[in-house]
């Protein structure tokens, strides 16, 4: 076969109308060359391959409802069982938290999300998020602890699933976010006591693994106490992820703020503004601008290391899977179990994903905007 | 008006590291008193008119604006700069503010303006540069010439007692010089104090009361337009002279 290499310069979505359309657009994209022919090739071979299977496992054969596993394990390794999904979920996504008020966590989620989804719009990025977010979370902190007419109190050790996931990520990074601003200005602050402190914890926070920090917190922090105090568990995990997420946004914001010329610094000092004026409206506003793409990726990459709290006992969403799988009629189910865990991570890193692709987009044609 | 200079220098010394960028240098600036600073790069204009207003620190010697002296608390060198304002050679707009939120900025958080006085001011302020129509727009979409008059605007906003411009016209197209340069002129006529770092001699001669020559971290000469360009009194001013004027 000789394939003659055409020269098609415009490849995707530039060929011209018509039934040959969609024969070029494979020909220049998935059959330009041998070696892409091949891995083409070679790409569905593996589809072809793989995905049938997996959906008669996942969907055609599956097992979507059952009184209990017996219909399961009848049908061991055909299809799916997703009824274990469909029985533990509430378990999965709320933990221990009592059963009948399953409703407050929901509700609590909604409205992290909701907070998060708030914070996306580029339209409501001015102070009134402030109060917005303090609103929000004094809401979910009455909905989860409850102890108010109408709202049994439920202590934080039953809490658990997908809302302390939540929770953990979203006060982590709320503490985390402006701690991070003032180590990074501590850095390069230039007064050498401040700016020791700062590298100090930065590079000490960032030169151990989060795990190791989680058990300094859950195993360490007590004996450094004294006897009388003590913090409970979740509120140690918490620090140590907030001290965690601290450090690596401060090295995001500080190559933000390395981008900032120093005639800007001076355009502001020349006009008298103090340095909290300085920094707070002329410098931070373009620094963190700056550094979305990364932030984001920071963002994405802390919601998904709160799973390693289980390892301290925590119930987040990864160990509220474990731990339904330890039930004696359900264990085997581990596949559907993790996979189900797999897909809610996915859907919130992908949307994250999603959203900060577009704010870059965005930003950039409104920085187009302003330069002629 | 008071006989008290609004910015006087004695023995002002300035060294980076090794090297001593300005050398016991003496000037004194009365109130509405226009000075062209100019001199070879490198001998000292920008760290002199820089120490004025703080954004250099001096090693030596005294500096005093408008009464106060500039010493290393921070409160009185912000209170200083509110009354000096500072044009850059490269603008330094705020290029994530609009040119309106750029001229009501200082105005607003250090005068602590009301913000309908504030922009009224501003919009006053640019019909006096001549560009009223681009209020709205960034610094960005504006044209070099066009960003330095809003830095110019941006600068009198804070109702400045005196005016430091370095090189203010040195990274404009040709073309742009001249929109800049009436508006300085312009603001000399009103009476503001004028500090000017420039080689635009045209300029030095229409408005400059003294024309101050540096070389070498040294003021070398200090003298009126026609005196300084007419019979330069050492040999550096006249190589200096026949350099920038000779081609
Ligand atoms: N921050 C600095 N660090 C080190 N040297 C400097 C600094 N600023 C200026 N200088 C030096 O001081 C001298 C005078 O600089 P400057 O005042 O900018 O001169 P001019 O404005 O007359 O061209 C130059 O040799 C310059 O290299
Ligand atoms: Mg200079």
């Amino acid at each position: 076969m000789s394939a003659p290499v055409h020269p098609v310069v415009n490849a995707a979505g530039s060929a011209p109308a018509g039934g040959a359309a969609p024969l070029r657009w494979l020909r220049a994209n998935l059959f330009a060359s041998w070696p892409n022919a091949l891995l083409t090739l070679a790409a569905l071979w593996l589809l072809w391959r793989a995905l049938p299977p997996f959906v008669d496992w996942a969907f055609l054969d599956a097992i979507w409802t059952a009184p209990d596993s017996k219909a399961c394990r009848a049908a061991a390794g055909e299809g799916a069982c997703w009824a274990f999904v469909a029985e533990k979920h509430r378990f999965i996504l709320f933990g221990t938290y009592p059963y009948e008020e399953h409703w407050r966590p929901a509700v609590a989620c909604v409205i992290l999300v909701g907070l998060w989804a708030a914070s996306g719009l580029r339209r409501l990025w001015n102070w009134r998020l402030v109060p917005l977010w303090a609103a929000g979370l004094a809401a979910v902190g009455v909905l989860m602890w409850g102890g108010v007419p109408g709202l049994p109190y439920v202590e934080n050790e039953r809490w658990g699933g997908l809302i302390l996931t939540l929770l953990l990520t979203t006060f982590g990074l709320a503490i985390a976010f402006p701690l991070a601003i003032l180590l990074a200005l501590g850095r390069r602050s230039g007064m050498p006591v401040i700016q020791g402190l700062c590298v100090g914890f930065i590079e000490l926070v960032r030169g151990v693994p989060l795990i190791s920090l989680l058990f300094m917190a859950s195993v360490m922090l007590p004996l450094f106490l004294p006897e009388r105090v003590t913090i409970d568990k979740l509120l140690r995990a918490q620090i140590a992820m907030i001290l965690f997420a601290a450090a690596y946004l401060a090295e995001v914001v500080r190559g933000g703020l390395q981008a900032i010329p120093r005639g800007q610094y001076e355009a502001a000092d020349a006009l008298g503004l103090s340095f909290w004026e300085k920094t707070l409206l002329v410098v931070l506003p373009q620094a963190l601008r700056i550094s979305i793409p990364p932030l984001v990726n920071t963002f994405i990459g802390f919601f998904k290391d709160t799973s390693l709290v289980l390892i301290i006992g925590l119930f987040d969403l990864l160990s509220t899977v474990k731990v339904s799988l330890t039930e004696p009629a359900w264990t085997g189910f581990g596949v559907e179990a993790y996979l189900f865990a797999a897909l809610v991570y996915f859907v919130f890193c992908f949307a994250m994903s999603r959203y900060s692709q577009s704010l870059e987009r965005e930003l950039a044609r409104a920085d187009a905007g302003r330069r002629r | 008006m008071s006989a008290r200079p609004m910015i006087e220098l004695r023995k002002v010394s300035k060294r980076f590291g090794d090297f001593q960028a300005l050398k016991a240098i003496d000037l004194e600036v009365a109130p509405g008193e226009k000075i062209v600073v100019c001199g070879p790069s490198g001998s000292g204009k920008s760290t002199m008119i820089r120490i004025v207003n703080g954004l250099e620190r001096h090693d030596s010697g005294t500096v005093v604006v408008d009464g106060i002296e500039l010493r290393d608390d921070l409160r009185e060198i912000e209170a200083i700069r509110a009354e000096v304002g500072m044009v850059f050679q490269s603008f330094n707009l705020f290029p994530h503010l609009t040119v309106l939120q750029n001229l009501t900025l200082a105005p607003l958080w250090v005068r602590k303006m009301p913000r309908r006085q504030a922009e009224a001011l501003a919009m006053e302020l640019l019909e006096r540069v001549k560009i009223p129509e681009q209020a709205g727009k960034y610094p960005g979409q504006l044209s070099g010439g066009q960003q330095q008059r809003v830095a110019i605007a941006r600068a009198l906003a804070m109702r400045p007692k005196a005016m430091l411009f370095d090189e203010p016209t040195s990274a404009l197209d040709p073309e742009m010089i001249k929109e800049v340069l009436d508006v300085m002129v312009e603001l000399a006529r009103e009476g503001m104090t004028m500090v000017v770092v420039t080689h635009e001699m045209g300029f030095a001669r229409t408005v400059a009361d003294r024309v101050v020559f540096m070389d070498q971290g040294e003021i070398v000469e200090a003298a009126p337009p026609q005196e300084f360009f007419g019979a330069p009194q050492t040999d550096r001013a006249r190589l200096f002279l026949s350099q920038i004027l000779g081609h």
